[in-house]
């Protein structure tokens, strides 16, 4: 074989979680009471807007985590010998962007080094800007620059456009077959936005994201878009690569909160006397801890455990993934509370219920009791605890990662990268483009979970029921 | 009252105990003080008598729970658990790495923390409750609807952002305010004026968002309609009305945060340089300084604790139906 798979912690977990939800999935499409909020949120134009651009997100992350690490060249084939660098598959897809490395800095869509440098030119040496070693070095003379990237831009858009144009008209054709109605009819009905879901918000969300991957793909086959780093790294690369780390902290933290969360705060509100008082007891400890410090002491210690312990692994990627995971354990222990008092206090209220007394009048044993009856009517809670979390947790972690108990400095993260280049700014001329970059991804990813969280709220929230 | 408010005091001790003993379980039980010496001193300077020098140093080479060679009651004080746990009950801090006395540096640096956090907490209430009341007041509009829409984009826009961004705007590009420092007195004045600024802009996507909900909630009640009724605009229904009713809950979830305005905040102290308890936090845990991580840790809890108090107190002062018993 000339790879070997590699299955960091997160990875599992990660899928783990993927057959959670596709079980999930397939449970909710059989039960019609389930199905019809989520076709609430179907109907939404913008939480089906936010869905789409959260799920490239989620493409690329799990294209991400598939990892290996290639074999070696020179090594027999009998007794293999296989590189310290883990790749994941999404490295090979855009392996250009990660081989294509510079000297250091250079400004997004730059064919010249961010600096000056000694350069021999016709036997003399002059001080100028040397060019790049990839961006823009297919161009001849400097005055191409400019129509190059606007030709490359040209394309870029019309194969966006037409893989968008390709798409639509499968779908039109696939729904007008699916509702037996003419063609036309159908793009009529389309156009005018009566087809009961949002079709014309999902066509223009996925035309213009058509559009941006064709125009980066274009652009990104000959230059650095958003410029390379200080070692010169390209930063579309460091960024696209910080969407896993942005999705593993978002959602792996959850699947720590939600155990702790569900089975504590059921047990103290259904339970009530000491099971009670031993649960408020503990989170009203943790709770008065104040977050980031709890965060920042348990993350210095793992801190020192990894430190002392450097026997357990194997590889660089396979620490940096065990601190990641140790990360979110941390972030689900400390933040499990707010769920867990929201639970309890809907389990008070459920516990006293006619239905419920009635099932322990029949002795039906209390494990049946909460999972028959109180978690079905505490689950749309838990649902949005989860989506509304999601995007603080995407956010807490470039916070952390700049205090320095975030991530491993050797991980690509959106923290990391802008820890790395805010001192940037002081320079003459700004180094502007990481920290953009990092800036525009995070905003990109967390406004889409925002608009997707509201969304499912409005939807599953008993409170808002039909006033919004 | 005065019942009330020592049973509240009493029942905040086991708490405390709870928050010290997790901090001794994580700072000494997980991880050994040599450990720690070790992560001190460097791969290059670990040798046996180093680690032991460190921890005599630090006071780190008794017993975790209980001395043997002692005698009597100094068998449970001369240990580590006794004099780095439970001296914090007394602020009895220690000394941090660089020698210096723990509760000597939280006394001068809460000033600070507190002139910044203070006119944050004030700029920002009234900054979010009018815009807030804006949006009430052009309810199921357009104008509403985008106002709500703008919340949910400056929500999700990362804080570091707007630190940066305002740093580099306003001090450093248009030289407007001083990018980073520190001044007592009237002098401070411009020093302090970037980073409230920052903070508010940054807290008013979530601020008002939520704000908004709370009125949207009052203005469904019957006292509302009773007020239309009486033919009073919607303006003084607003402000006489939904105004005081809301701000029962705002001024209770402001009150629960107060005793921690002493704390600073991490983030702003340290990228606009101001020589607070944030800053403080923010360059222990860098330096990996774990008696002063530990001594702001239970600070922060006693705060919080002391700010759960004054919201139950307060609770019964704005609202007369509840009643402390």
């Amino acid at each position: 074989m000339s790879f070997m798979p590699v299955i960091l912690w997160t990875d599992a977990l990660i899928f783990v979680l993927m057959v959670g939800v596709l079980a999930l999935v397939w449970f909710i499409r059989r039960h019609e009471h389930l199905r019809a909020p989520w076709r609430v949120v179907a109907q939404r134009p913008m939480a089906m807007g936010a869905a789409l651009v959260l799920g490239a997100f989620v493409v690329i992350g799990l294209l991400d985590s598939l990892h290996y690490r290639e074999r070696l060249a020179d090594s027999p084939a009998d007794a293999p010998q296989y590189s310290v660098e883990v790749l994941s598959v999404f490295d090979a897809l855009v392996s250009g962007l990660r081989t294509r490395q510079e000297k250091t800095y250079s400004a997004p869509l730059a064919m010249q080094l961010y600096a000056k440098e000694f350069l021999e030119r016709d036997g003399e040496t002059v001080r100028d800007y040397p060019r790049l070693q990839y961006g823009g070095a297919h161009l001849k003379h400097a005055d191409e620059h400019a129509s190059d990237i606007a030709r490359r831009t040209l394309v870029g858009l019309t194969q966006g456009l037409a893989v968008g144009l390709l798409l639509f008209g499968l779908l039109a054709a696939w729904q007008a077959r699916r509702t037996q109605t003419q063609l036309g009819a159908w793009l009529e009905v389309w156009t005018t936005g009566r087809l009961g879901w949002p079709g014309r918000t999902v066509v223009l969300v996925l035309t213009l994201m058509l559009l941006l991957a064709g125009m980066l793909i274009q652009l990104a086959s000959g230059y650095h878009v958003f410029g390379t780093d200080k070692v010169g790294q390209d930063v579309l690369y460091i960024s696209l690569k910080s969407i896993r780390t942005g999705l593993v902290i978002g959602t792996l933290t959850t699947l720590v909160t939600l155990p702790l969360a569900i089975g504590f705060g059921i047990a103290a509100g259904y339970f009530r006397g000491w099971v009670d008082d031993v649960i408020q007891y503990v989170y009203t400890v943790l709770n008065s801890i104040p977050g980031v410090l709890l965060i920042a002491a348990a993350v210095l210690i793992v801190q020192v455990y990894i430190e002392s312990h450097p026997e357990i692994f194997d590889t660089a990627a396979a620490r940096a993934d065990v601190r990641l995971l140790a990360l979110c354990l941390i972030m689900g222990v400390t933040s499990w509370t707010g769920l867990a008092r929201l639970l309890r206090g809907e389990s008070l209220k459920l516990r006293t219920l006619d239905y419920v007394e009635a099932a322990r009048a029949f002795g039906v044993s209390h494990v049946r009791i909460i999972s028959r009856h109180i978690f079905p009517n505490v689950f749309h809670l838990v649902l949005i605890a989860i989506v509304l979390d999601f995007s603080g947790l995407v956010l807490a972690e470039a916070v952390l990662s700049y205090v320095g108990v975030g991530v491993d400095p050797s991980m690509y993260s959106w923290g990391n990268m802008i820890n790395g280049a805010r001192l940037e700014l002081a320079r003459e001329p700004v180094v502007w483009w990481q920290l953009g970059a990092a800036f525009a991804f995070m905003f990109a990813l967390v406004l889409a979970a925002n608009l997707f969280a509201d969304g499912v709220r409005d939807a599953f929230d008993p409170r808002l029921g039909g006033r919004r | 009252m005065f019942a009330y408010i020592l049973r509240r005091l009493l029942y905040a001790v086991p708490i405390l105990i709870g928050v010290n003993l997790l901090t001794f379980a994580l700072f000494f039980v997980v991880n050994t003080p040599d450990d720690m010496a070790r992560l001190q001193l460097g791969a290059k300077h670990v040798t046996p008598e180093a680690i032991e020098r460190w921890k005599a140093e630090h006071g780190y080479d008794k017993p975790l729970l209980l001395n043997p060679a002692a005698e009597g009651t100094a068998q449970f004080t001369d240990t580590i658990f006794f004099q780095h746990s439970a001296a914090m009950f007394a602020f009895e801090f220690g000394k941090g790495d660089d020698g210096r006395d723990i509760g000597n540096e939280i006394r001068t640096r809460m000033g600070p923390s507190l002139a910044i956090a203070l006119p944050v907490l004030v700029v920002g209430l009234m900054v979010n409750i009018s815009f807030a009341l804006l949006m009430v007041f052009f309810r199921a509009t357009y104008l509403d609807l985008w106002g709500v829409v703008l919340c949910v984009v400056l929500m999700s826009i990362s804080g570091l952002f707007y630190i940066i961004a305002g740093q580099y705007f306003i001090a450093k590009l248009w030289n407007l305010l001083p990018i980073s420092g520190f001044a007592g007195g009237i002098d401070g004045l411009r020093f302090i004026l970037l980073p409230v600024l920052v903070s508010v802009v940054a807290g008013i996507g979530s601020g008002a968002r939520w704000y908004r909900t709370i009125f949207l909630e009052e203005i469904g009640k019957d006292y509302v309609r009773t007020a239309r009724a009486k033919g009073l605009s919607e303006v003084r229904v607003l402000f006489r009305h939904v105004l005081k009713n809301g701000m029962i809950p705002i001024l209770t979830g402001v009150v629960v945060v107060l005793p921690l305005l002493f704390m600073g905040s991490l983030i702003t102290e340290s990228f606009f340089g101001i020589p607070g308890l944030g800053s403080y936090t923010i360059d222990a845990i860098q330096a990996q300084d774990f008696a002063v991580v530990r001594a702001m840790v239970f600070l922060g809890s006693f705060l919080y604790i002391i700010g759960l108090i004054l919201t139950d107190i307060s609770y019964s002062w704005v609202d007369p139906r509840v009643r402390l018993q």
